[in-house]
């Protein structure tokens, strides 16, 4: 391996898009690269579930011939990257790191990977992540542990873990995860990588295993924030497929990326700041609003009263959409079926019970339960009137800044194994993240710094409906200000 | 909220979840604690809130889809993935009705 | 005590699927029938990670259904899971409509208008597919979901039905109207036309309702009858006895003309509706409103009553013309080409409700596939009313143009169809008939008066039917001497 192709796979996504569109270097070398550094670095880091050496070189050649005839599709042609497990992937086996759909081949596409094969991004394979999205440390894989590059025995969040893993090891360029309540945004910050949950209706669900219908939402994580506008702009729009996709024209994310932060006013949300941080997630916020201020922002201190019921609101609803989605899975169809039953309802029970893991089967009960009959007024429906509440909340802090700012979570990467015995406390964390889903906003996670253990933190930015232009903006600023972060330790390049 | 054993049972079957007795006890302990988390809900006065079951404005959302005929998947590729079948039907244990 | 001392109340609850191309919230095909799962896709099959998309036609369909019926038509409905496990629901829930229905109120009138069956509302969701018993040797159900996915329409009346007589001319005053829309096909057989009854009986006098119980699976006019006259007598004896009628499901079986409860667990029951979340809340403006309830067709009722009280038909001819909307409207069209009232359309009448609806019925075609098109049929009226043809020749025209098509004053003259006028020819076979029969017109000469019909018969088959009957009689009569 020469050590240009190696430092070739340190750069940013865009700039390798520059040199594949000079030719100076091609799809294939830095597809065969990153297919090495991922059989040397994935058995110990556990990022992918799967991974696809033949599709991708010949998706690189089919690039690398396009290049010779100068016809690129874009920026993400010949680009490798790989997909969260949760996208439905036509002919390449799919299971949203569930047992109930191991072995399970989609005779179909998700919307992103279609757009994504459309710009020509070379697709690697499908990255590990918590079973149907539900968990925050990846820990809930049915397959395999999933670790965090600057620290092996730490979890790299989830539940796009696999996600965050794989771009912060530099094993790819870029990722697509899904967000539900801090899915994205999690594992970027204890990974140290940018990552983005878009405005729910940006991007397409269509193909994307459903954990909780109404905050799903889809997005890219990234080295950088030009690279994950790039994406951003390639897998977003309309789909006729998806009913609750946004008929509103995509931005040009890129256009006002260099803008900086002047005459832009940050709010930061008081009662984000009275929960309890750890010390360093805390320093390294200040840091980063103080670097704001330089930049000519306004720091102002704004309200949102409700924050401290998000999750309960979040803990009722999405496990109660996630009860009904994840009826489908019954080995009626496709996945798992028990064999052996004597009879229709003991197969449903039995197939369910060895296919789900803990977490799914806990979410499935409490969602059953707050739906059920006597209770839907008191947990669902009260569920979903509090989420007025909240974003009421965030619509009248609109009014005084333009963008949020504050902390992803309250701690970095946290060990493994430290928190699966208590549901309640994981649950906890997720704090300054489910809000966002709730109220339908787009929330990015961008690195601000390195806590003393030097683990990565994150400042979480969350934005106006539709307003990704002005997260990515914000994000950027912050970037160039304080330069990228010095690569993860935890995984010899 | 407490819940009690026959509950925990109810749901798990309406849920189609078969349980063994040990995680019917453990799920009875943490659903418990969870519930009486998320019951800090009933402090809140929502009296005319309307719920927000759906979060786009109306204006933004895509239309109708047109009633016109689209290739259906071949019958070989909807069974490819059943776990057992009949011909072209999924099979399944004998339904009594 | 007795069945007569109790009063029958029914609701009905009916299950009609929108004849659209595609189905409800997928563009896989509604077509009847082909190998199991031929029309399927990864919606439809609940594949991981698909999602609805709703069908425009099946919104126009069901507002047009609810304008119809008089219902009130929300301009912000919502869909909501249904949530229940079972092989033929893929999803393990349906689309439905629950808290916020399409279509609300309305009624469907019966006893030819004299009584309006209220109906409760209107809703759109999708079908089940199709559990196939016994499909090997170890007797394993075969799962088909070809159907799954097909548009329903669901119209549930109030409990306004006093009896069995009153539940099937609702279902028949209802499912003309649908048909006359064109948004159902009207089969019962075939399952597109399905309906539940709840049935529940009170001694006459009492306003509280019974208890009530909900038959199913009943797939034609006598089935619902045999049914529900069954239910009835076994409601009654349950109450007569001293007991009281459960609420619960019953299947009826048709081999052995009873009811069953149905062996499905308490828990079924416990839906979880809640808001679909995968499809945002429909909204429909006024204009689109206005735009269909424009191309809602007269109804039958009012088609009906317009043919008796306006063109003063009898009711049976009302009725049997409005039976199908494609008779109605070929009358209608047959009629205004003729021009002319009353009279007219009398005439017009009794061609379509005769020869054409035999000629119809013997082809199996219905009026848009006929060669006797509305204005032919006017052209043979008109020629009728003129003499040049008469009844018996009129009707080998109409049967000709049927059945081979052409224009009926050409056809009258390539198949010489057409009436003798002519005193000349006539008087010819006048006296060719009486100089054949000089007895029996001696004996009519004497009085024997009714052997005219005898004269005309014989003048008429000599003239080989086209003798024009009215100057054949007086002919006959100038020469018989009257």
């Amino acid at each position: 391996m020469s050590s240009s192709v190696r430092e070739l796979l340190d750069v940013p996504l865009v700039e390798l898009s520059e040199a594949l569109e000079k030719k100076r270097i091609s799809s294939a070398e830095v597809t065969a690269a990153a297919l090495d550094r991922i059989e040397r670095t994935d058995g110990s880091l556990g990022a992918f579930l799967k991974v696809t050496p033949e599709r991708a070189l010949a998706q690189a050649a089919a690039a690398d011939q396009r290049a010779a005839r100068g016809e690129r599709l874009g920026r993400l042609d010949g680009v490798p990257i790989a997909i969260k497990d949760i996208f439905v992937t036509k002919g390449i086996e799919t299971t949203a790191g569930s047992r109930i759909l191991a072995g399970f081949v989609p005779p179909y596409d998700a919307t992103v990977v279609e757009r994504l094969d459309g710009a020509g991004a070379v697709m690697l394979g499908k990255l590990n992540m918590d079973e149907f999205a539900m968990g925050s440390s990846n820990e809930n894989s049915a397959f395999r542990m999933c670790h965090n590059p600057w620290d092996l025995a730490r979890t790299p969040g989830g539940s796009s873990g696999g996600s965050a893993a794989a771009v912060a090891a530099r094993q790819v360029f870029g990722a697509l995860g899904t967000d539900t309540g801090g899915s994205i945004r999690e594992p970027a910050s204890f990974c140290g990588v940018v990552g983005i949950k878009p405005t729910y209706g940006r991007v397409s669900r269509y193909g994307v295993i459903a954990f909780a219908s109404s905050l799903d939402q889809v997005g890219p994580l990234a080295r950088t924030v030009g690279d994950a506008a790039a994406l951003l702009q390639a897998i977003a729009g309309r789909d006729e497929r998806d009913m609750t996709s946004s008929a509103r024209p995509v931005d040009d994310y890129g256009a006002s990326l260099e803008a900086g932060t002047r005459g832009l006013t940050i709010g930061v949300p008081r009662e984000w700041l009275e929960a309890g941080i750890e010390a360093g997630v805390a320093s390294r916020m200040r840091e980063a609003l103080a670097a704001y201020e330089r930049m000519g922002a306004r720091i102002v201190e704004v309200s949102l009263p409700h924050t401290r019921y998000g999750i309960a609101a979040y803990y009722i609803i999405a496990p109660a959409e996630a009860s009904s989605n994840l009826a489908r899975y019954d080995g009626v169809r496709y996945g798992l079926r028990q064999r052996g039953c004597p009879g229709l309802a003991e197969m449903y029970g039995e197939t369910r019970r060895e296919g789900f893991g803990a977490e799914p089967k806990r979410r499935i009960m409490l969602g059953t339960y707050a739906l059920s009959a006597g209770y839907y007024d008191a947990y669902y429906l009260r569920a979903q009137k509090v989420r007025t509440l909240l974003r009421r909340d965030f619509d009248r802090a609109f009014e005084h800044c333009d963008v949020l700012a504050g902390p992803v979570s309250p701690t970095v990467a946290f060990r493994l194994g430290e928190k699966v015995s208590d549901p309640l406390t994981m649950y906890l964390a997720d704090v300054f993240t489910v809000t966002c889903n709730l109220a339908a906003l787009p929330g990015l996670s961008v690195p601000c710094g390195l806590d003393p253990d030097g683990m990565p933190v994150g400042l979480q930015l969350i934005g106006r409906p539709f307003d990704e232009g002005t997260l990515f903006r914000v994000a950027r600023a912050l970037e160039r200000e304080q330069g990228p972060l010095p690569g993860p330790g935890g995984i010899a390049p | 909220m407490q819940l009690s054993l026959d509950e925990v049972r109810r749901i798990a079957v309406l849920a189609r979840l078969q349980l063994s007795p040990d995680e019917e006890r453990v799920f009875q302990g943490q659903l418990s604690s969870i519930l009486d988390y998320v019951d800090e809900l009933s402090e809140l006065d929502v009296s005319g809130v309307e719920p927000m079951t759906h979060a786009l404005a109306v204006e933004e959302l895509p239309g109708l889809r047109d009633d016109r005929v689209r290739p259906s998947l071949p019958p070989e590729a909807a069974l490819a993935n059943a776990p057992e079948r009949q011909g072209t039907c999924f099979k399944v244990p004998r339904i009594i009705e | 005590m007795s069945v007569s001392d109790f009063e029958v109340v029914i609701g009905l609850e009916v299950h009609a699927q929108l004849l659209t191309r595609s189905k409800v919230f997928c563009g896989c095909s509604t077509e009847f029938g082909g190998e199991p799962n031929a029309h399927t896709c990864p919606v439809c099959l609940a594949m991981p990670g698909a999602l609805p998309s709703l069908n425009q036609r099946v919104v126009e369909f069901a507002i047009r259904a609810g304008l119809a019926l008089g219902c009130t038509v929300r301009r912000k409905s919502v869909f909501a899971r249904k949530n229940y496990f079972y092989p033929d629901l893929p999803k393990g829930y349906q689309i439905s409509q629950y808290e916020l229905p399409i279509c609300e109120g309305g009624s469907v009138p019966i006893r030819g208008g004299e009584k309006a069956i209220r109906l409760n509302r209107v809703h759109v969701e999708e079908d089940a597919g199709k559990n196939l018993h016994e499909v090997s040797a170890d007797k394993s159900s075969g799962v088909d979901l070809n159907r799954a996915g097909v548009p329903l329409l669901e119209i549930v009346s109030e409990p306004d039905l006093r009896g069995v007589d009153e539940a099937i001319e609702y279902l028949k005053s209802l499912r003309a109207i649908l048909m006359y829309l064109g948004v159902n096909d009207g089969n019962l057989e075939e399952g597109s036309f399905r309906c539940d009854a709840n049935v529940s009986v009170r001694r006459r006098g009492e306003e509280k309702l019974g208890q009530r119980s909900e038959i199913k699976n009943m797939n034609s006019f006598r089935f619902l009858r045999q049914a529900i006259e069954y239910e009835v007598d076994r409601q009654v004896e349950v109450v007569e006895s001293g007991g009281k009628v459960k609420q619960e499901t019953r299947l009826f079986d048709p081999d052995r003309g009873v009811t069953r409860a149905m062996r499905s667990k308490e828990e079924a029951h416990d839906y979880r509706y809640f808001p679909e979340p995968d499809l945002p809340p429909l909204v429909v403006d006024d204009g689109f409103v206005e735009q269909l309830r424009r191309s809602v067709p007269e109804l039958p009722a009012a088609r009906a009553s317009r043919y008796q009280k306006v063109l003063g038909l009898s009711a049976f001819d009302a009725q049997v013309l409005t039976a199908e909307r494609a008779v109605a409207d070929f009358f209608d069209a047959a009629l205004a080409a003729h021009g002319g009232g009353a009279e007219a359309a009398k005439k017009v009448a009794n061609w379509v409700t005769g020869e054409l609806a035999r000629l119809a019925n013997e082809t199996g075609t219905s009026p848009q596939d006929w060669k006797v098109t509305p204005p032919k049929l006017a052209a043979i009226v008109k020629l009728v009313e003129a003499g040049t043809v008469g009844g018996p020749g009129a009707k080998q025209l109409v049967e000709e143009v049927f059945r081979h098509g052409g224009e009926p004053s050409e056809v009258l003259v390539t198949k010489g169809l057409a009436q003798v006028s002519d005193e000349g020819a006539v008087e010819l076979a006048v006296e060719k008939v009486l100089s054949a029969n000089p007895g029996e017109v001696e004996k009519y000469r004497n009085g024997k008066k009714n052997l005219l019909g005898f004269f005309v018969g014989r003048i008429m088959k000599e003239m080989k039917g086209k003798g024009n009957p009215l100057v054949v009689n007086a002919l006959l009569k100038k020469k018989l001497g009257d």
